[in-house]
C-alpha cells in the first residue's frame, strides 16, 4: 500500500498521468463534436480516429511517423525555448524558411554526392531556421522586445518570404508548387521501406517515411542531454528560471537568450528540412498564404510532452496518429471542416496537460490528507 | 485562569517533516505573548494553523474555552483573529482609508459611504495613538506608518487577537520604540497580542510571557520578567549562545578594495543614487556601510559587483582596475557577494540545493569535464558544504531550494560565497530575518574571514550589528558618505544623527 502511494505522488507518474488524462478529455470533446455533427456515425467515427494510422495498415503507420517527424522537431523547438524561459511562437516561420533552404539546396546543389547532398540540405535548413529566430532573440536580449510578439511577426514575414523565394528559385509552374529535390537529396529509407508498406499485388505500396524519424529521435535525445547534463544547459535553464540570479552568478544572460532562440529556430528549421526532403511522393511547398500548421502544432506537442524532450517524441507521434486517424474519417459522412475541428479539439484539449499537471498532485494530496484526517 | 485562545497539542506534518509536534500555546486576555524560535522551528506553521491556512493532524483550538474549527482565514476573522504580516498586504495607490475598509466597505444602495468609516478610523487612531492620516496614499507614507495602517485594519474589524509576524524587521530604531508603545497600549485596552520575533530585546521590552519552540517541538512557556535573555536564547537554540560578538584586535593590512569617485545613476529619479563615493577596505578589516534603507546602499553594491553600470569613477581589487570587468571576471578576481535579496539575486529557487551551491563553480574544472557537469562531484561538494555549514533541508542535496526555510536558504548562499575563498566579501544585510543562532553563526563566519586576513564590506540596517561587528563604520546618506567613524568611539545616538542626515563629516578616502 505504501509503495503504491509513493508511486502515486511521484513526479514521473503524475507527469504521465496528467498527459494521459488530458488526452482522454480531448477525445471526449472530439466525441461530443462527432455526436453533434452526425450522431448516427459518431461511435464508428471515434473508432476510426482511435485506430489512427492503423486504418491503412503498414503504410498508414509509416505516414504517422513521417508526419510525426516535423512535429517532434517543432515540439522540441517550443519545449526547448520554454525550458529556458522563452515562448517561441515563431516555429511556423522558422519551419517554412528551413524548408525552403533545404529545397533550394536540394534542387540546385546537384554537384554534391548522395549522403553529402541531403546532409548539406538539412544543415542549411537548420542554419536558416536559426537565423530566422536570431532576430527575435537579439531584440529580446538587447531591446527587451517581447519574443511572443516578434516571433509571431516573423511567422508572417517568413511565410511570404518563403513563398516569394520559392516562386523565384525553385518553382514548378505546372503543379504550382516547389520542384522535386534531386534524388541525391532525398532522405534515405534506412530499412524503413521493409516495415512500412502495403502489399499491392506483387509490388509494395511504400510509405513516405524515411530516416527523418531516426534523426528526430536522435535530436530529441541530444537536446535532453544538452539540457540536463551540460554546463550550457545548466546555464540556459538557470536563465529561464531566474535571469537576475543568473546574471549575479556571472552568466551572460543576454547571450544565452540569443543562443536559446537560435537553437529553437534551428530545430524548427530542421523540422522543415526533414519533412520536405522526401522525393516526388512527399510534401512540397505550395505557394499559398497559410502559416505552416506544423509550426503551431509544435505548441500542443510541447505542452503535451510537458517540454520534456523524450516526452515530446511520444506526444509528436500521438498527435500525428490522431491527425492521420482524422483523415480516414472522410470515409464516413463528415465534412472535411468538421474533421479539422474535431482533430484540433483533441489536440488542443490534450495540451491542457500542463495545467492538469499542476492540479492533479494537489487533488491527490488533499485526498490523502482528508483520508488521514478521517482515520484519526 | 481565563484564556482567550488556546491551541492544545497541535501536530502538523508535511511530507518528510513534522513542522509542529504536539505544541500547546495559551494566550491570556490582555497579554502580550511572544512566540520565540529559530527559523524552521514551526512558528509560521503554528500561526498558519491558527489563521486557518493549514489544518492540523492532531490537536484542538479553543476560544474562550469553546472548541472552534478554523477552516480558512475568513473563519479566523470571524473569531476576531487578525494578523500583521511581515510583508504588508496593502494596495499602494489606494489611500489609507481605502486600504483599511477594503473587504468590509460600508455601502448604501451599492454606493460607498466613507464618512462613517473615516470617523471610526480617526477615533481608533486617536485612542491607540496611531497617528495616521486617512487621506494619505500608502505609497507616500513611511514603512512604519504602513505598519500602523495594518494595525488599524485589524482594529477596524474589531479583532481581539492580534498576531504580529516579525513586525520590527522593517523598522528603524525610533519606529521600533513607537511600535512597542503602541503594542503596550493595545494590550492595556484589552487586546491580546501574539508577537512572533527572534529579537530577545524586544521580548524583554514588551512581552508578558513567551512560548519557545525548537525544531517543531514545544520547549516551554516562561514568564519574561523572571527569565534572562541568555536563558531564553538557550531554550531557543538548545545550547549556550554568545550574544556579544567576540573579536580580537587585528591590524589591517594592504588595501584590497578601493573605490574612487564612484557615481551610480538612480533608476527612479534624476539624482545620482550613489554620488561621488570614495573609500577603501583593507585586509583584516570589516567595514560597515550604515544608513537608513534606500540611501543608495543597494546601488552602491550593484555598482561594485557589476550588476549595474557605474556612471563614472573607478573600482580596484588588489590594485587592479575592475570598473569595466564582467561579473564573472570580478567573481574570479576574488569578489564574493551575499546579495540583499536572496530570492531575486541569490538563488534559483527552482533548482535544487546542489545546483544552487555550484552556481558560481559549475564551469570550473572538477565540476565539469568537456562541458558535461559532473553531478557526482557536485553532489559530494554540496554534501560537504551542507555538513560544514549545517544547512538543514527536507531531502538533502535534492531539496528544491524554494521549499527551504529562509534561514537555511541564507546559509546556502553564505556557504557558497565563503567557500569561494574571496579576497573581498560584500555582505548585504546577511542576517535579515534570521534568528539569534543563525545571526551568531553568520557574524562568526564574517569575523573568521576577517581574522584570516580577508576584507569584508558589510552593508547593514541593524544598528546592533553595525556597532558590534564592524571595525570601521561608513555612514551613507542620500548617496553620499557622511561619516567615517570607529565604532568604539561613537554612540548609537550619534550614529543615528549621521544616518538621519542631521550631522556630517567630510569623508576622505
Amino acid at each position: 500500500m505504501e509503495r503504491i502511494k509513493r508511486i502515486l505522488v511521484s513526479d514521473g507518474f503524475n507527469n504521465a498521468m496528467s498527459s494521459i488524462f488530458a488526452i482522454l478529455i480531448g477525445l471526449l470533446f472530439g466525441f461530443i463534436i462527432l455526436l453533434i455533427s452526425n450522431p448516427s456515425q459518431a461511435v464508428e467515427g471515434l473508432g476510426i480516429i482511435l485506430k489512427g494510422g492503423f486504418s491503412a495498415e503498414g503504410k498508414g503507420m509509416g505516414q504517422v511517423l513521417y508526419f510525426a517527424t516535423p512535429l517532434i522537431l517543432t515540439g522540441l523547438s517550443v519545449g526547448f525555448a520554454f525550458k529556458t524561459g522563452l515562448f517561441n511562437i515563431g516555429a511556423a516561420g522558422q519551419f517554412i524558411m528551413g524548408a525552403f533552404a533545404a529545397i533550394y539546396v536540394g534542387v540546385h546543389w546537384t554537384f554534391l554526392p548522395a549522403p553529402l547532398h541531403w546532409i548539406a540540405a538539412l544543415l542549411a535548413a537548420a542554419v536558416v531556421g536559426g537565423l530566422w529566430a536570431l532576430i527575435p532573440g537579439l531584440m529580446k536580449a538587447y531591446l527587451n522586445v517581447n519574443e511572443v510578439i516578434s516571433t509571431i511577426m516573423m511567422n508572417y514575414i517568413g511565410m511570404y518570404m518563403a513563398n516569394y523565394l520559392v516562386k523565384l528559385t525553385v518553382y514548378d509552374r505546372l503543379r504550382a508548387q516547389s520542384l522535386d529535390v534531386a534524388n541525391t537529396c532525398v532522405l534515405p529509407k534506412m530499412g524503413l521501406d521493409h516495415i512500412f508498406y502495403n502489399s499491392l499485388g506483387g509490388g509494395k505500396d511504400l510509405s513516405t517515411v524515411n530516416c527523418g524519424i531516426y534523426i528526430a529521435v536522435i535530436i530529441a535525445i541530444v537536446i535532453y542531454i544538452l539540457l540536463n547534463k551540460t554546463t550550457f544547459g545548466y546555464e540556459l535553464k538557470a536563465c529561464g528560471y531566474n535571469a537576475d540570479a543568473s546574471r549575479y552568478a556571472g552568466i551572460n544572460e543576454k547571450r544565452n537568450v540569443v543562443l536559446s532562440m537560435v537553437i529553437a529556430g534551428a530545430l524548427s528549421g530542421l523540422g522543415g528540412g526533414l519533412l520536405y526532403l522526401s522525393g516526388a511522393g512527399g510534401r512540397h511547398i505550395k505557394v499559398v498564404d497559410v502559416l505552416a500548421s506544423e509550426g503551431f502544432n509544435g505548441i500542443p506537442v510541447a505542452l503535451l510532452g510537458l517540454s520534456n524532450p523524450i516526452g515530446i517524441i511520444f506526444s509528436g507521434i500521438f498527435i500525428s496518429y490522431i491527425t492521420e486517424g482524422g483523415n480516414y474519417l472522410q470515409s464516413l459522412n463528415y465534412a472535411p471542416e468538421i474533421i479539422q475541428m474535431i482533430i484540433a479539439c483533441i489536440i488542443y484539449f490534450s495540451a491542457f496537460a500542463l495545467i492538469l499537471r499542476k492540479i492533479i498532485p494537489g487533488i491527490l494530496k488533499r485526498r490523502a490528507e482528508n483520508k488521514k484526517g478521517g482515520e484519526k | 485562569m481565563e484564556y482567550i485562545i488556546e491551541m492544545l497539542n497541535i501536530t502538523k506534518e508535511f511530507p518528510g517533516i513534522i513542522a509542529n509536534d504536539d505544541i500547546t500555546l495559551q494566550l491570556k486576555k490582555g497579554e502580550i505573548h511572544a512566540l520565540l524560535g529559530e527559523n524552521g522551528a514551526g512558528k509560521s506553521t503554528l500561526m498558519s494553523v491558527l489563521f486557518g491556512m493549514y489544518q492540523p493532524e492532531k490537536g484542538v483550538i479553543k476560544k474562550n474555552g469553546q472548541e472552534v474549527k478554523i477552516n480558512d482565514p475568513n473563519d479566523a476573522n470571524a473569531l476576531g483573529i487578525g494578523m500583521v504580516h511581515q510583508h504588508f498586504k496593502l494596495v499602494h495607490n489606494f489611500t489609507v482609508l481605502q486600504n483599511i475598509i477594503l473587504g468590509v466597505e460600508t455601502t448604501k444602495n451599492g454606493i460607498l459611504k466613507m464618512g462613517e468609516a473615516r470617523e471610526k478610523i480617526i477615533a481608533l487612531s486617536e485612542k491607540y495613538g496611531l497617528m495616521v492620516d486617512p487621506e494619505a496614499k500608502v505609497e507616500d507614507i513611511t514603512v512604519g506608518m504602513q505598519q500602523r495602517v495594518e494595525i488599524l485594519k485589524m482594529l477596524y474589524r474589531d479583532n481581539e487577537i492580534l498576531i504580529f509576524d516579525e513586525p520590527t524587521a522593517v523598522l528603524t530604531p525610533q519606529e521600533i520604540e513607537e511600535l512597542m508603545k503602541i503594542m503596550k497600549g493595545l494590550a492595556a485596552e484589552g487586546k491580546s497580542i501574539l508577537f512572533i520575533t527572534h529579537k530577545l530585546n524586544e521580548i524583554k521590552a514588551v512581552a508578558n510571557r513567551c512560548t519557545v519552540l525548537r525544531k517543531g517541538k514545544y520547549i516551554g512557556t516562561i514568564d519574561v520578567a523572571s527569565t534572562s535573555k541568555e536563558e531564553m536564547s538557550e531554550m531557543m537554540v538548545g545550547r549556550k549562545v554568545d550574544l556579544t560578538v567576540q573579536k580580537k584586535p587585528i591590524e589591517p593590512g594592504n588595501v584590497v578594495l578601493e573605490v574612487k569617485n564612484m557615481i551610480v545613476k538612480s533608476k527612479h529619479h534624476s539624482k545620482n543614487a550613489v554620488n561621488n563615493v570614495s573609500f577603501q577596505v583593507r585586509k583584516g578589516e570589516i567595514v560597515c556601510i550604515a544608513g537608513i534603507d534606500g540611501n543608495g546602499q543597494s546601488e552602491l553594491v550593484y555598482g561594485l559587483t557589476g550588476l549595474s553600470q557605474v556612471e563614472s569613477g573607478e573600482i580596484f581589487i588588489n590594485g587592479q582596475n575592475i570598473t569595466k570587468e564582467s561579473i564573472r571576471k570580478r567573481n574570479l578576481d576574488g569578489l564574493s557577494h551575499i546579495p540583499e535579496d536572496r530570492h531575486k539575486d541569490g538563488l534559483i529557487l527552482d533548482y535544487n540545493l546542489t545546483e544552487n551551491l555550484i552556481l558560481k563553480n559549475y564551469f570550473k574544472p572538477g565540476f565539469q569535464k568537456g562541458s558535461f557537469i559532473n553531478f557526482k562531484k557536485s553532489r559530494e561538494y554540496a554534501e560537504k558544504l551542507i555538513e560544514q555549514f549545517d544547512i538543514r533541508s527536507g531531502q538533502g542535496t535534492k531539496t528544491m531550494v524554494r521549499s527551504m526555510s529562509g534561514g537555511n536558504q541564507q546559509k546556502a548562499i553564505i556557504a557558497r560565497e565563503l567557500d569561494l575563498d574571496p579576497e573581498i566579501l560584500i555582505a548585504v544585510q546577511p542576517t535579515r530575518g534570521l534568528d539569534v543562532g543563525a545571526i551568531e553563526y553568520i557574524h562568526k563566519q564574517l569575523i573568521e574571514k576577517r581574522d584570516e586576513g580577508k576584507a569584508v564590506l558589510l552593508v547593514s540596517l541593524e544598528l546592533d550589528e553595525v556597532m558590534n561587528v564592524s571595525d570601521r563604520i561608513l555612514v551613507i546618506y542620500e548617496g553620499e558618505l557622511v561619516a567615517d567613524v570607529d565604532p568604539k568611539e561613537i554612540t548609537m545616538n550619534e550614529l543615528g544623527l549621521y544616518m538621519a542626515g542631521s550631522k556630517r563629516n567630510e569623508v576622505t578616502a
